[in-house]
């Protein structure tokens, strides 16, 4: 979502600014001769690199997906069946349950990462030793390719042999399976997406604290205020639109979750982590690319509805503030 | 102005030329030299890996104008993928080594594949291989690899030191399974974090299914059976569930993967194992002499048998540049001599399906028990050997079933609804 939101801003504001320039000088053109139209227009070749390669690898897969989303399509060939895939994809048995995954681990994600974020940002911009230092550790796991910690963690989540399992053991506790229990297995990848993204939030916070005046502060310690104070009354208000940008790209997140969530349970134990994008990605593994590509359509048009509502709601109470 | 227009045209151009040669140059022209070289592709398992790479330079040396280069791709869903997608863009191997039955039947083997029937290539092949690699007819594939099974794998070690017997019937094998955990041991290894390996208890138990009723594949394609409602066909469903059920599984089976899995039963920790018969070649030579194979056991004993895998195929795309040594190359791997080499880099865990090979006699147990059911010809093929018709979620459905969350009958019932979507999705008739 983000991708597709920013190029069609850039594109309002960018060319079609010149757009507006643009069709007049044709118009003069047309009459003043051949020549001057080719000076006047010159410039759009400027523009054709990037809108060929806009057009080739956005706008052309865009409208095909929404033709094979209408098809039967084996990649061989292709046959128009209607509307059948998205009546198949909605009787899907773990698209209900999937749905609902999706939700729960978008809003968990989303609430903790908010939460923890801003703690941890609070704690950083505070006056503690080795800050710059402490900074970098919480973003680091921000760094590191989602498969590999899918892939590390399903390992020390082992029940039998895993580190945290052998921790927990330590202080006699008898680790779950975590990512074997059917009830743990969403709760756990939720966690270790916290995890790992915790450390932008944190940083978009920090971002957001450093911009608020010292001259709120200064107020608040003349009038006697406690450090509750500062942070109930100042920081928490002044730091609204961080915590905008974090819930909206961690919603986002969320809502297509799918690379950490497949290596470490892949949508299982059964069904019980399934995720949209998880039930969409089984459909094209078993070879049935129209009714992915129908799924696809689905999720799109599902995120769009969360997102774009929310965005707006977002903008307003930025400008009211 | 127009000058640098002009170069800009000219410089896309030439952009294009070189990106489009660029894509031309892949193709390999090695037959100048007077060497053909062809490729092979094949899954990346240590137990294809090791015997394509023997296999390969046997035939190199009985064929000094032909080299062989290997490649690998993945197994399971995404190697499906792979497959396909490179036999729709044109990209495919000379040679792949892919699935036979219904897996085969997607790849739309009459627009892509080379028809080898009555082909040289296939002198060797055992005739009962064909129907696995036959569509309209025409014969597409020749075997590689051994036939497999799937039903149980068990410790013989826990066997005799509990006094146990091979199971003929689903009650005996309930009580051995009791008897196993009484003794503290895990009964049945379940490993769900390798989803495929939780299906056994269905797929193996075909051969009853079968057996109670004869026309079950062919009505099955026909929409006329459903696994819900046959009341043999249900009960793989029912096993699945009672393993569970009763507490046979190991503690953490949701995070045991398939590899931890042999470790258990190898180690003696475990008694029994529902998989296929491969993976016992995977092991050391003392750890496979160990373990033993039956069939999923059914309610009659007088009809006991197993399923059975009846092994790869191995393909040449129309694509294919060097289409006889190609040829050349299957007829070598499905061979006597062929089967040797391939037995040398991995010990065989069943019969080749090759006229004139024999297992070896130092094979491991399971390959013996494998053949005595051959012998006795109390084998059927896996269904999705005998029918197109097999549904892309079977391995979820059953992981649900095995950890409880849902019941055997819900399950079976499930299955069918998936059956259905693909069945629809492949355009059959009669869905």
């Amino acid at each position: 979502m983000v991708t597709s939101v920013t190029p069609s801003q850039t594109r309002t504001t960018g060319p079609r600014g010149d757009a507006g320039a643009g069709r007049p000088t044709r118009k003069q053109a047309r009459s003043g001769g051949a020549r001057n139209l080719r000076a006047r227009t010159y410039s759009y070749w400027f523009y054709a690199p990037a809108a060929v390669i806009y057009g080739l690898i956005f706008l052309v897969p865009t409208v095909i997906a929404f033709y094979y989303s209408l098809t039967r399509w084996t990649l061989f060939d292709s046959e128009f069946i209607g509307l059948d895939n998205f009546r198949q994809f909605f009787s899907e048995q773990s698209l209900v349950s999937g749905l609902k995954n999706t939700l729960i681990y978008a809003v968990l994600t989303s609430g903790l990462k908010v939460v923890l974020g801003m703690l941890f940002a609070v704690l950083l911009t505070g006056p503690i030793r080795s800050r710059g230092l402490l900074r970098s550790v919480v973003f680091f796991p921000v760094l590191v390719s989602t498969v590999a910690v899918g892939i590390t963690f399903s390992v020390l989540l082992q029940p039998d042999f895993g580190l945290v399992a052998t921790v927990l053991s330590k202080v006699g506790i008898t680790s779950p399976d975590w990512l074997g229990d059917p009830s743990l297995a969403l709760l756990s990848v939720a966690l270790v997406d916290v995890w790992k993204g915790v450390g932008l939030a944190t940083l978009i916070y920090i971002a957001g604290i450093l911009a608020i005046p010292k001259d709120y502060y200064e107020a608040v310690d003349v009038d006697g205020g406690s450090a509750w104070t500062k942070f109930r009354n100042i920081t928490l208000p002044l730091a609204r639109p961080a915590t905008f940008t974090v819930i909206l790209l961690s919603l986002i997140g969320g809502l297509r979750s799918f690379d950490l969530i497949w290596t470490m349970t892949g949508g299982g134990p059964g069904f019980s982590s399934d995720v949209i994008a998880s039930v969409i990605y089984k459909q094209y593994q078993a070879g049935f690319y129209g009714l992915a590509t129908a799924g696809n359509v689905v999720l799109f048009v599902m995120v769009s509805l969360i997102i774009f509502p929310l965005f707006r709601y977002f903008n307003s109470k930025e400008v009211e503030s | 102005m127009k000058i640098s227009r002009s170069k800009f045209a000219a410089t896309v151009v030439a952009a294009t030329a070189v990106v489009s040669l660029a894509a031309c140059g892949g193709g390999g022209d090695a037959a100048s030299s007077g060497k053909t070289t062809i490729t092979l592709l094949t899954d990346n398992a240590e137990t294809t890996v090791k015997p394509a790479k023997a296999i390969a330079e046997a035939f190199e040396k009985a064929n000094p104008t032909i080299t062989v280069k290997l490649e690998s791709r993945p197994g399971g869903a995404d190697g499906d993928n792979l497959v396909k997608t490179k036999l729709s863009t044109g990209d495919m191997a000379d040679v792949f080594w892919y699935n036979s039955g219904s897996l085969l039947q997607a790849l739309s083997p009459e627009k892509n594949l080379v028809d080898l029937t009555g082909d040289a290539a296939l002198k060797d092949t055992d005739p009962a291989f064909l129907p696995t690699v036959t569509q309209n007819g025409k014969v597409y594939g020749a075997p590689v690899g051994t036939v497999m099974g799937g039903g149980i794998l068990y410790n013989k070690e826990v066997y005799s030191k509990l006094g146990l017997s091979v199971p003929k019937t689903w009650a005996e094998f309930e009580s051995n399974s009791d008897k196993i955990k009484a003794a503290g041991l895990t009964a049945v290894v379940g490993s769900f974090k390798d989803t495929w390996t939780s299906q056994l208890f269905v797929l193996g138990d075909f051969h009853n299914v079968a057996s109670a009723n004869p026309s079950f594949a062919a009505d099955y394609t026909a929409n006329k059976v459903k696994y819900a409602t046959d009341p043999t066909a249900v009960k793989g469903f029912e096993k699945t569930a009672e393993a569970k059920a009763r507490g046979w599984l190991n503690k953490s089976a949701g995070s045991t993967t398939f590899d931890q899995g042999m470790k258990l039963l190898a180690s003696g920790k475990a008694g029994q194992y529902p998989l296929l018969t491969f993976p016992v070649g995977t092991l050391s030579k003392a750890d496979a002499a160990k373990i033993g194979f039956f069939g999923i056991p059914g309610d009659d004993a007088s009809k006991n048998g197993a399923t059975i895998w009846p092994g790869n195929g191995q393909y040449i795309p129309k694509t294919s540049k060097n289409i006889d040594a190609a040829k050349k190359f299957i007829a070598f791997v499905a061979s006597p001599a062929g089967s040797e080499v391939y037995s040398s880099a991995a010990p065989p865990t069943g019969p080749y399906m090759v006229t004139g090979s024999k297992v070896p006699a130092d094979a491991p147990p399971v390959a013996q028990d494998l053949q005595a059911y051959i012998d006795a010809k109390a084998t059927t093929p896996a269904l999705e050997f005998l029918s197109p018709v097999k549904g892309p979620s079977l391995e979820q459905i059953t992981v649900a079933v095995e950890t409880g969350q849902t019941s055997g009958k819900d399950g079976a019932a499930q299955y069918d609804a998936d059956v259905t979507k693909q069945a629809k999705q492949l355009g059959l008739p009669g869905w």
